[in-house]
Formats: structure tokens, sequence, C-alpha cells
């Protein structure tokens, strides 16, 4: 048993870390999170310089990482930060043109940005049933909130073919795409296709779309960790230091269990997502993804409400940065399948049997 | 034990029903159903409307204008404006200033300000809590001498609800600093239009606008403004602080939101199937309505012994405490039954061409988010349960 954090990605993990608290600060990410478009050119270039997206692909296919680890080493950082750059659909791009075999120099360099579009309306987190539809070297549907659409210079689109789930690829400036800002901040939008010039990817991609969903989870967790540790430390910083009474609030024991139930929780998600890092690859690898999107869900929710209860009013203003960090945490609940969608997956193993 | 409302208290209900279908303009409705901010118009136009019918000063006795309801009656009425989508009245004059001024107010106070709240010519807010006394109130700060006749103000307020529209503020200033806390507070009414006063706008969680922060510096308020006896604000604030937390339990506005939730779980649809047909789903939306079932016939309870013995007692802090939780687990439950759908940023580009969800959900995560205030303030849920340990309990 080893739980040490190798020293390349400790190296990775700290020069994240430097850049992204010394140039991309919360009064930097509010300025451009909340403002089309939503998020900052610049600094997604900066990001991209300093190998983020590399640590995201293995060796043999142009990258240095590739592993659950690297992934959850990218992407804490990114939630500790509270980083609005679409990283995210980047990954998933990647670990499709993976899948398809493809050059992978534009996506890990970040010159080519990429936008994933799988969720429908109607099944936001499915891949059972997806409406749009290829026909003729062309796509036809509505993909909706589909995070860092506005601006991707691709889109990877999962569509039907004749009862074949597949993946086909859109030029950016051929989807007619609509964007708007989220709540907790960062691009996404609704991308309308209709009879769309598209490339074929993969013309059988469930698997590689499944896959994808499944690091896409993970990272999400693993972004969510970031943000928790964040928040909580913020919260035992103001329980020290705000006084009540005559005395810190954090005197109060009716505080004081809430904070130790807190911090038990966050714990707890940290070993969830290190399970899921370690099974990824594995045929666990989906089953240990839903587990750890379930039990994020539930830990980050109740790390956001509690840690703006804990502060009383200040944490509910736009001014104090944990109101950001609570909506995040929230939201990412919403996304690549909730809390119940991910418990549906893990009891139907057990109804199964 | 007969839990049914008698027949005149159904024939009650019957008439708000009627004035409320009729009377509630349509596009005030719309914009409380949708979540969306009223403007100070909104408020005062509505409330006109009500006090037409006598029907504003809801917690008044007959003899001041108002309609000298019963607890229960004002139960109904607060029950149907829910479900009607009407405003919330605002309650820092009427229900608040109000009956304070009718207790400890003297008959020049009496006579200026109470015909002037019931025509809505002041719109007051509420001055009490400070940078650093938030549950503490006790604790604060904000001075005022007296030089000759009049006070003179220094000194910050803040998390001032509304404070942007109103032209009045009641405030809890410290007139003796070498005394105990509660000993050397006073209760003094304020024009917002007095020299020296700025109100600063709070931007909350979700980008709305309800709350300032009102700054003194040497402002001069004629001494007659004070409430009460001088140092003696502490059982003013205190009265006033029982209204507050009546009706708190929001009843009307839970069951508003979980018919709204039902609505919404039977058109989404997850996997081929509707919402609400998702075991799991249904279990959550199920449990909270058997809290609700239970809260409201705890509320009626309370509010039958309130008939009984006058006054509300400490009980009404259970009511907030489980209500405002009920409240925020709908908010989290109509958040969650949009799915991704619920995370844009409601805003005017969203409304236009291609709105991602029905106008009327857009504003479902924004709404849970600015409802983490209903178990902060008007005394933390924590302080409530402090004083349920204390007096319900004798811990
Ligand atoms: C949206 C909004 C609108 C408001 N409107 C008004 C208004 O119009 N006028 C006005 O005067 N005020 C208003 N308030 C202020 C509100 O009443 C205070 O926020 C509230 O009293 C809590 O104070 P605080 O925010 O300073 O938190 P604190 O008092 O600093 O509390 C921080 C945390 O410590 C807990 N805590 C404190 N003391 C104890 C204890 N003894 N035991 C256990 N836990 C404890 C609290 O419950 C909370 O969780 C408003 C607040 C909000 C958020």
């Amino acid at each position: 048993m080893d739980f040490e954090v190798s020293d390349d990605r400790r190296m990775l993990a700290d020069t994240l870390s430097r850049f992204l608290s010394s140039d991309y600060d919360i009064a930097a990410r509010n300025k451009v999170a909340y403002a089309a478009p939503y998020h900052s050119p610049e600094k997604w270039a900066a990001l991209c310089e300093l190998g983020t997206l590399m640590a995201l692909a293995p060796e043999e296919n142009g990258g240095f990482g590739g592993t659950g680890f690297d992934v959850t080493t990218v992407f804490q950082e990114l939630g500790r930060a509270l980083c609005p750059e679409p990283v995210l659909a980047q990954l998933m791009a990647i670990r499709l043109l993976m899948a398809a075999g493809e050059d992978l120099e534009g996506p890990l360099s970040g010159t080519t940005r990429y936008a994933v579009a799988i969720g429908e309306l109607s099944a936001p987190y499915t891949l059972d049933l997806i409406e749009t539809e290829a026909s003729g070297g062309t796509l036809t549907g509505r993909k909706s909130v589909v995070y860092g659409a506005p601006g991707a210079d691709r889109i990877l689109v999962a569509a039907m073919a004749g009862g074949t789930l597949g993946v086909y690829e859109v030029d950016g400036s051929d989807a007619r795409v609509t964007a708007y800002g989220m709540i907790d901040g960062g691009p996404a939008g609704e991308v309308f296709l209709d009879a769309t010039q598209a490339r074929t990817v993969l013309a059988d991609g469930a698997a590689a779309l499944q896959d994808a969903l499944d690091w896409g989870t993970l990272a999400l967790c693993a972004e969510a960790v970031g943000a928790m540790d964040w928040s909580f430390a913020t919260l035992l910083d103001y329980l020290r230091t705000r006084k009540q009474f005559g005395k810190r609030i954090g005197d109060f024991q009716a505080l004081q269990h809430r904070a130790v139930d807190v911090s038990i929780e966050i714990e707890q998600a940290r070993s969830i997502t290190i399970l899921a890092a370690s099974r990824m690859g594995t045929p666990e690898q989906s089953r240990t993804c839903s587990m750890a999107k379930n039990l994020i869900g539930r830990a980050a929710k109740l790390t956001a409400e509690e840690t703006i209860q804990m502060h009383g009013g200040i944490a509910m203003t736009w001014e104090y940065p944990l109101s950001h960090y609570a909506k995040r945490l929230t939201m990412l609940d919403a996304q690549l399948g909730d809390t119940d969608f991910h418990l549906e997956r893990v009891m139907a193993a057990h109804m199964a049997a | 034990m007969d839990l049914s409302f008698t027949p005149e208290e159904e024939a009650f209900r019957q008439e708000v029903r009627t004035f409320l279908a009729e009377k509630l303009p349509k596009d005030i409705a719309e914009k409380v159903k949708t979540g969306k901010s009223l403007t100070k118009d909104d408020h005062e136009r509505w409330q006109r409307v009500l006090e037409e019918r006598h029907w504003y000063a809801t917690t008044w006795p007959k003899e001041a204008g108002g309609p000298g309801w019963t607890p229960v009656e004002r139960h109904i009425f607060d029950e149907e404006m829910a479900m009607a989508h009407a405003p919330r009245i605002v309650s820092f004059g009427v229900h608040m200033l109000g009956p304070v001024l009718m207790k400890f107010g003297n008959e020049a106070q009496k006579s200026r300000y109470l015909p002037r709240i019931l025509n809505q010519d002041d719109w007051w807010c509420q001055g009490y809590s400070e940078p650093g006394a938030g549950s503490d109130l006790a604790s604060l700060k904000t001075r005022a001498v007296r030089d000759g006749d009049t006070y003179v103000i220094n000194g910050q307020k803040t998390w001032t609800t509304l404070g942007q529209h109103a032209d009045h503020i009641f405030c809890l200033v410290r007139t003796n600093p070498e005394v105990k806390p509660q000993e050397g507070i006073s209760f003094i009414l304020v024009d917002m239009a007095t020299p020296g006063i700025e109100v600063r706008p709070i931007k909350l969680i979700e980008g709305g606008h309800e709350v300032n922060e009102v700054f003194f510096t040497d402002v001069r308020v004629p001494a007659e403004n004070l409430v009460g006896e001088e140092n003696k604000g502490w059982t003013v604030a205190k009265y006033l602080l029982t209204h507050e937390r009546t009706g708190i339990a929001g009843v009307g506005f839970s069951n508003e939101a979980l018919d709204r939730l039902k609505g919404l779980a039977r058109e989404q649809r997850r996997n081929g199937k509707r919402l609400i047909d998702n075991p799991l789903f249904a279990a959550r939306l199920s449990e909270i309505e058997i809290d609700l079932e239970a809260m409201k016939v705890t509320n009626l309870r309370l509010l039958y012994e309130a008939q009984k013995n006058g006054a509300p007692g400490p009980e009404t802090s259970m009511m907030k405490i489980k209500g405002t939780v009920i409240r925020q687990a709908l908010n989290d439950l109509s958040r969650r039954a949009l799915g991704p759908a619920a995370a844009p940023f409601p805003s005017e580009d969203l409304e236009g061409n291609e709105a991602l969800v029905a106008p009327e959900h857009a504003h479902a995560a924004a709404s849970y988010f600015n409802n983490r205030k209903l178990s902060i303030f008007g005394g933390s849920n924590e302080i409530q349960r402090n004083i349920l340990t204390k007096t319900v309990l004798g811990l």
C-alpha cells in the first residue's frame, strides 16, 4: 500500500497551483466566469502552455500522464482555484480521439479546443435515448447544456446512425451554438444541428462514449474534492476568527460537531475518488465512477450548504469567494449524471444479481 | 379532535381566493411565479389593492385600520396569497414597526406614522444587524449621542433588506456604552434623507440586489424620534422580533412549491419516462410531502394555542426551523428536477428566442441559492435551537 503522491504529480500540482493562485485568483476568475465568453482565452492558452492537458494522455499518445491519478491531480487544482476553463470537455475529447486512434497534437497542446455534446433535453445523462441523427455525412438534432461549446473549434457529437451510436465531429463554426454562462460560472450552450456537415470519428462509439463519460466523472469528483478542501479550510478560518457573544463561533459545540461531520464526509469523498482513479482502465471503471459521483454529490452538497450556514450572512454575498465555491459544488451534481442517476447505476448491479 | 376548519373559516378562504383571482395583477403574479425580482412599484401597486379592501395591515386590530383577523384567518390568508403567487407583503413598516408603535410609541408618533404606514407613504427598513453584531445583536456599536434635542448617530448597519427603496429606517443604537450590553440600547426612527446617511448595495450569491449596507456619519435625528425610553430599546427590539417570526413557517410557500414541483416532475422526462415515475425521485418528493403534511398540522396546533392564549410562544422557533428546512428541501429538489437545464445563469439573453427550459423554471437554481438565507436571517436556525433548548427543553 502506498498513498504517497509521486514527485512528478506533486510538481504538476505545484506548478498548476502557483499559476492559478497568482495569475488566476478569485477576483480574476469572477471577472471572466460570469461575462461572455465566460472564460479567458488568454488564461486557457497559459494553462495549456504549462502542460496541463499533456497530463491527460499517456506517453504513447504524445502526453506524459493519462492515468486516473494524473487526471485527479489536475482537476483537484482546478477545483481548488475554481477555474472556469473548459478543461473537462477537452479531457473527454482526448479520450474519444484516443479511442479512434487519432492524432492528439491539437487537443493536447490546446491549440484546438473541443466540446463534447452528448446530453439532450429529455436524456440529459444517458446514452440510451439519443435522438440526434447522423446520415449522409450530416447531423441533425439538438444537444443541450454543452459545457465549453461556445467558441470551441470542434464539437464531438454523439449521434445515432441506423440504430448504432457513433461519434461525429462538427466544425465549431458550422454548428449553431447559443452561448450562455452558468450560474456557477463558465461557458455552455445549446448546440443546434440542422443537416450540419460532420466527419465520422467512431461509427460504433458507445463504449468510447461511456469511457469518456467515466473519465469526465472522475475529473468532476476530483474537482469537487479540491473545491471542498478550499471551502473547508475557509470555514475553519472563519470559525476561529468570527466572534459573537464574546467568543469565537468555533467555541460553540453546535458548530464544532457539524464541522467535524463535514470534514469526515470530505475525507470519504477523497477516498472514493482515489478508489475510482485506481480502477480506471479496469472492468470496475464505470461502476466505481458511479459510486464516486454519488458520494461526491452528497458530500459536495453538504459542504456547500453547511459552509454557507456556519458563516451566516457573509457567505450569502457575491463578494465573499465562498459563495462561488458553494455554487460550483452544488451545480456539479447536474453534470454527467446526478447522485440519483449514479445511485441507480450502482443499484442496477444488485438488482440484476 | 377536529382538524377541519369551521364553515366560517372555509367561507373566508373562498372569499380570499375570489379576491385574489379578481384583483391580483397578472404581471406581478407572473414575476413572483418565475422568481424574478419585483420593483418598488410592483410592491406598492399590490399593497394598495390590498389596502382598498383593508387587507394590508393583517396583523393590526380593527380599530387601528386592520381587518382584526384571528391567527387562523391570517394563516388562511397567507396560504392563499402564496398559492396565488401574490408578492409577500413587505413587512418592515406594517408588520414590524406598526405593532411596535402601537405598544411603545407616544401619541404623536402613533398619529404621525401609523396612517403613513397604512397608506404606504413611508417605506421602512430594519436597521438591526451590524458587521460585528449578527446573532449577538446586543453587541451592536452604532452610537447615538444626545446633543440638546437631537441624537447624533455614527456607525454602520448591514443586511438592510430593500433599504434601496426605503425612505425611513428603524434602528437599534447604543446610547449608553457603560452598562451591560442589553441595557444601553435605544430604538429610534430615522429619515433616510437626513444628511450623513449613505446606502451601498450588497450583491447576493445569485446576483440579485435585495440587501444593503447603511453608513451613518454625524447623522442628526430629532430626539422625539426615540420610541419608548432611552436605553430601554432591547425590550422594544425583542417585541418586534416576536412579530418578525410569526408566519415564518412559510406553509403557503411550501404548498405552492410542492404543487409546482409535482407538475415539473410530470413534465420532465428522463430515460423515456416521466421523472415522477422514477422511484428515487418519487421517494424524495414523497418524503418532503410527508414532512410538510405533518408541519401543517404542527402549525395549526400552534395557531390554535395562540388563538386560545393570545401570543405565540417560543414554539414559533420550532416552526422557523422546520419550515425553512422544508422550503429549502423543496427548492433543492426543484433545481435537481431540471438536471443540467437548471444550471444556466438566468439572464435576459436566455429569456429570448431559445430559452433552455420553460421560463417559469428558469430561476430554480437562483431561488435555491437565494433561499439559503431562510435558515440564516430572522435569528439563524442555530439561535432558534438555542432558544428551544432553554425555553422548551429547560436545559
Ligand atoms: C438576505 C438577508 C437579509 C437580511 N435582512 C436583514 C434586515 O433587513 N435587517 C437586519 O437588521 N438584518 C437582516 N439580516 C441579518 C440577519 O439577521 C443576520 O445575518 C443573522 O442574524 C445572522 O448573523 P450573522 O450573519 O452575523 O452571522 P453570525 O452571527 O456571525 O453567525 C455565524 C454562524 O454562527 C452561528 N452562531 C452564532 N452564535 C451561535 C451560538 N450562540 N450557538 C450556535 N451557533 C451560533 C450562526 O447560527 C451562524 O451559523 C439579513 C440577513 C440576510 C442573509
